[in-house]
């Protein structure tokens, strides 16, 4: 799965949570989940299960912590993929 | 002065009609939402039918935004949003924009339990280690106050924001309880309301209990007979009513329609004490209640045209009416009716879509026949002239109209209304 692959994945789950539609027009790595898409703090959780669902994989609390933009979560599932 | 507080607006889910106009009808014809229920005869149930409203995803897509339906597994939270929000609506009332909630309006809406099925959900992952996967939405669709907290963010109220619990009298305590903040100057406008999850983990304690009818599993609608020779136990319910109280001179400023006035009311306990226990009312307590609230509103029992009982279909309807009798010491007795007939006792739910029930017939100048009451209860009729139970709708103006209520852990509650003169 290529880096766009999974981006696109990401964009498509984290839609629903977005307050601030906005936010998806300029979907990049460097979009921020809370400041540029106004997800709610409780969703990110939602949004962790959903990715886990996606992906077949398990975010731990560590790596969930440091999920704060869309290229942090590219880099935890690439890295969990790989590991899987 | 006494503020005078005024009827608005109104909404109601109930087994047998979802929506005003729906309801009206459904009340007028006798209309029966009790039905089979295929799941509770799979669970083994002795009572295998149940009262549940009719409401499609459509519907339900109308009121939620798609992020909310997420994981939305609480049927009493998807009712009573339906009916809470209707009844603001019905209002004329504006849903307020991001900036800044409406300080003057709060609500009170009731439930006795929230969102078993998510609860369930809950348990099922908890129990199989995997409490990560309950993600955000367990807690506010099973905290009891997540329906007023769904209803307050879906309106945007800034006033009170809160959740009574009292058993069957729910409703019509959030009703007195929204009354007694805006007699009191805290608030202009009340949502007031209650609403009851349906499903078998919120009957099957009752069907334990056996007081439902196990006889009726191939004749669903006869099962229901307040006030009935063959009586025989309670048909369980569920759904939401609500309704929006405010101040006369707000409603009249904003050119509202007006519903009815309240009066007052009162509620009270029989403290579980002569006679009373966890599931039988002290007598004494209802006569107590029912003159309280007579005394509060400033009306003699004279005036009462009509009541709307709780009559639940039980022994122990006759006992209620006696109650009444004793309370009002009339030579008559006013009309009295029970909407459970067709609805089925809708728990928590009950008081709430009742008094919907009770002041659409005033706005109307109807009052609805008792249905499955073809023999009245002899215990019944040596109190009350037959012709004061209509087993058929009848058209008739009702000046003042009382509606009780009464619950589990000896609880009772009763209001007055009065139709206002347009």
């Amino acid at each position: 799965m290529n880096d766009k692959e999974i981006l696109d994945s990401i964009k498509k789950i984290v839609t629903p949570y977005t307050q601030r539609k906005e936010g998806l027009e300029n979907f990049n790595e460097e979009t921020d989940f809370i400041k540029d898409l106004e997800v709610n703090s409780a969703n990110l959780v939602d949004v962790i299960l959903d990715v886990e669902d996606e992906f077949n994989i398990e975010i731990d609390n560590d790596s969930m912590e440091g999920m704060l933009t869309v290229g942090d979560a590219k880099n935890i599932i690439e890295r969990k993929l790989a590991s899987a | 002065m006494k503020k005078r507080i005024v009827i608005t607006g109104m909404g109601v889910v109930a087994p047998n009609a979802v929506g005003l106009a729906d309801f009206e009808d459904a009340l007028r014809k006798g209309t029966s939402g009790i039905r089979f229920e295929e799941e509770l005869k799979h669970l083994k149930f002795s009572c295998q039918i149940a009262g549940k409203p009719q409401v499609s995803e459509e519907k339900i897509a109308k009121y939620f935004t798609p992020l909310q339906l997420r994981g939305l597994n609480s049927s009493g939270i998807v009712y009573g949003v339906i009916a809470g929000t209707d009844a603001w609506k019905d209002a004329g009332l504006e849903i307020q924009g991001n900036e800044s909630p409406d300080w003057d309006s709060g609500i009170i809406f009731g439930t006795g339990i929230l969102g078993v099925d998510k609860f369930r959900e809950a348990i099922n992952l908890i129990d199989a280690g995997k409490t990560r996967r309950l993600g955000s939405t367990s807690v506010m669709q099973t905290m009891a106050s997540g329906i007023s907290a769904y209803l307050g963010g879906i309106l945007g109220c800034g006033n009170q924001v809160t959740t009574n619990s009292s058993a069957c009298t729910t409703g019509t305590e959030a009703l007195l309880m929204g009354f007694e903040r805006i007699a009191a100057g805290k608030a202009k406008r009340m949502l007031v309301g209650s609403c009851s999850d349906h499903g078998p983990y919120i009957w099957g304690g009752f069907d334990a209990m056996r007081i439902l009818p196990s006889k009726y599993n191939a004749n669903p609608t006869e099962a229901s007979r307040p006030m009935s020779t063959t009586a025989c136990g309670f048909v369980p319910g569920s759904g939401a009513g609500a309704l929006v109280l405010e101040e006369y001179e707000s409603a009249k400023a904003r050119g509202a329609k007006i519903y009815a006035e309240v009066l007052g009311g009162a509620v009270n306990s029989g403290g579980q004490r002569g006679g009373g226990s966890m599931t039988a009312a002290n007598s004494e307590a209802v006569v107590r209640c029912i003159k309280e609230a007579l005394r509060f509103s400033e009306i003699s029992a004279e005036e009462i045209d009509a009541i709307n009982g709780h009559l639940t279909a039980t022994t122990k309807d006759a006992l209620e009416i006696e109650n009444w009798k004793k309370a009002l010491k009339r030579e008559d007795f006013p009309y009295i009716n029970s909407l459970k007939g067709m609805t089925g006792h809708c728990l928590a739910a009950s008081g709430s879509i009742e008094c919907v029930a009770g002041v659409l017939q005033m706005d109307k100048n109807f009052i609805f026949g008792n249905v499955n009451c073809e023999e009245l209860n002899p215990e019944i009729s040596e109190l009350v002239s037959e012709e004061k139970i209509p087993r058929k709708t009848l058209k008739k103006p009702i000046n003042i109209l009382a509606k009780s209520s009464f619950g589990f852990g000896d609880v009772n509650s009763v209001v007055i209304f009065k139709r206002v003169m347009k």
